[in-house]
């Protein structure tokens, strides 16, 4: 018994470290451009297809798929940010939850129209198979402890970008106030642009782990969302470590509700994230 | 150095600033008073870029700069502190000076550490050199404020109501550090209710009222200037 729930808690944990992966990108809109992109979950779906038209249709290796797709959401997140984006932030919240809703219908309509309804996957090889057995019947799978371990880099880089780089110092001191930043002589706009761009990357690489991993179609994009923010908002604003646990209490949830009734999974991790946030709205660690 | 000319600003129906000329020559400290909403705010965002005028011009060192923007008006040397501070509240003293080092006094991290840490000694804040600027009392803020601005070695340096609300001593710190700003070649524009501190310090006065300027040259000239009397020393 103690053996399956051991089981049951640390696949939960790893399948936080994909949950934390989805969050981050989000994590960093809301907590340093204070926004929420509506469009997060989408746009993770969109770079998914885009990884399937890659391996499925031009025949690259998915590592390589990944690897063009990289420095593409980048740069696409810097021109989402500069063309769109900056034009309603600052404004009023609804605007910027308005077009960002409206670029999630679109992604989603266009995906339908080009890829069809179906549901994919993208092919990761023998990784996806691969097991580490640890005692008795408790094995980790190769692939969620990659992915979790890829998660915990990435939020270590983000945390030593923002707060020991001149970049980071940048971002920070924009979403401070952008008043006070354009007086001493930072484009606001341009900053964000590159915090955007560097979200747009986060993206690349969870669309990567997601869609070796799990199914996706073009309508995913919303679940997606959800779960990140949840994983947002349970660690609290501005805290990428705090999105880390965040995501790891909505996959041990997950988990553990799926191990009394596999329907109890999803509902599982709404319940528990509706529970924290009843008795701290303002998240476990809040940094703001 | 500095020279406005014909400026006007309007808000709707509401005109602030009217036809508006002013002129502050390089290494001068000019002081700005005036009633409350007399447009004195609106005049330092016109000249530190934060607002466009509705007509007229903007020139600094001969270039017409009316339509700069802000974060370029700091690359070219202007230099501001706000009424109501505003810090990067939750960024340490040190690094709230160190961005404006770098950015506004475009200066190298070694050359940038330097000044902030000069500027902060000189300010009084060493003692609070890791502290966020969200946990600061209101003259510390002001403080900083002033730090922010020195800190990218301003050719004109804005100052709006730094001295209100501090002590004699303190206000005779904050005059030391004008004037140290102003040795270094910095011209000087202060927006200041407090007139004896101003009278100190500045080269000449200009008395604000209903957008346009109704009384300017030496500061005791000004203030024995009978409108001056009437509208802002109400006597």
């Amino acid at each position: 018994m103690v053996e399956i729930w051991t089981n049951q808690i640390l696949q939960g944990v790893l399948l936080g470290g994909l949950y934390a992966l989805f969050a981050i990108g989000l994590s960093l809109s809301v907590g340093v451009m204070r926004f929420v992109n509506i469009a997060h979950g989408d746009l993770i779906v969109m770079i998914s297809f885009v990884l399937l038209s890659l391996t499925g249709g031009l025949g690259l290796p998915t590592l390589a798929a990944v690897a063009i797709v990289i420095p593409i959401s980048f740069v696409g997140g810097y021109l989402l940010q500069r063309l769109l984006l900056q034009r309603v932030l600052g404004k009023d919240v609804l605007s910027i939850i308005l077009v960002t809703f409206g670029l999630s219908i679109v992604i989603q309509n266009a995906l339908q129209g080009v890829y069809g309804a179906d549901i994919r996957k993208v092919g990761g090889g023998a990784i996806e198979t691969a097991t580490i057995p640890l005692s008795g019947n408790i094995n980790v799978g190769v692939l969620p402890l990659v992915i979790f371990i890829s998660a915990t880099l990435l939020i270590w880089l983000l945390d030593l970008l923002l707060y020991r780089s001149r970049i980071g110092a940048r971002i920070r001191a924009v979403s401070d106030s952008v008043a006070t930043a354009d007086l001493v002589g930072l484009r606001s706009a341009r900053i964000y642009a590159i915090a955007m761009a560097i979200v747009g990357a986060t993206m690349a690489i969870s669309a990567g782990f997601m869609a070796i991993w799990t199914n996706f179609d073009p309508t995913s994009g919303p679940s997606r969302l959800l779960i990140a923010f949840e994983a947002v908002v349970l660690g609290g604003l501005g805290n990428l470590w705090g999105t880390l646990i965040g995501g790891i209490i909505i996959g041990v949830a997950q988990a553990v509700g799926a191990q009394f009734d596999a329907a109890w999974q999803v509902l599982a991790g709404h319940i528990v994230f509706l529970a924290i946030f009843l008795t701290r709205p303002q998240g476990l660690f809040p940094k703001y | 150095m500095l020279k406005l000319v014909d400026v006007s600003k309007r808000f709707g129906a509401l005109s602030v600033l009217q036809n508006l000329d002013l002129t502050v020559a390089a290494g001068n400290v000019l002081g700005v008073i005036g009633p409350n909403g007399a447009g004195k705010t609106t005049l330092f965002n016109i000249i530190a870029g934060a607002q466009v005028p509705s007509a007229g011009q903007v020139h600094l060192d001969d270039r017409d700069i009316t339509h700069v923007k802000v974060w370029d008006r700091c690359r070219l040397g202007i230099g501001r502190t706000y009424q109501v501070p505003k810090p990067f509240t939750h960024m340490s003293v040190f690094e709230n000076v160190m961005v404006a080092a770098v950015h506004g006094g475009r200066m190298g991290i070694r050359a940038a550490k330097e000044q902030a840490q000069h500027v902060i000694e000189l300010t009084g804040l060493i003692h609070r050199l890791r502290t966020p600027a969200g946990h600061l009392s209101l003259l510390d803020l002001k403080r900083l404020e002033l730090a922010k601005a020195l800190a990218q070695k301003p050719r004109l340096l804005l100052l709006d109501e730094i001295a209100g609300g501090l002590t004699e001593s303190e206000c005779d710190t904050l005059l030391e550090i004008v004037k140290t700003a102003r040795d270094q070649g910095a011209t000087i524009v202060w927006i200041e209710h407090v007139l004896h501190a101003l009278r100190r310090i500045a080269t000449r006065l200009a008395v604000l009222h209903g957008g346009t300027i109704i009384s300017s040259g030496a500061p005791d000239e000004v203030l024995a200037d009978s409108r001056v009397k009437e509208v802002y020393l109400g006597v």
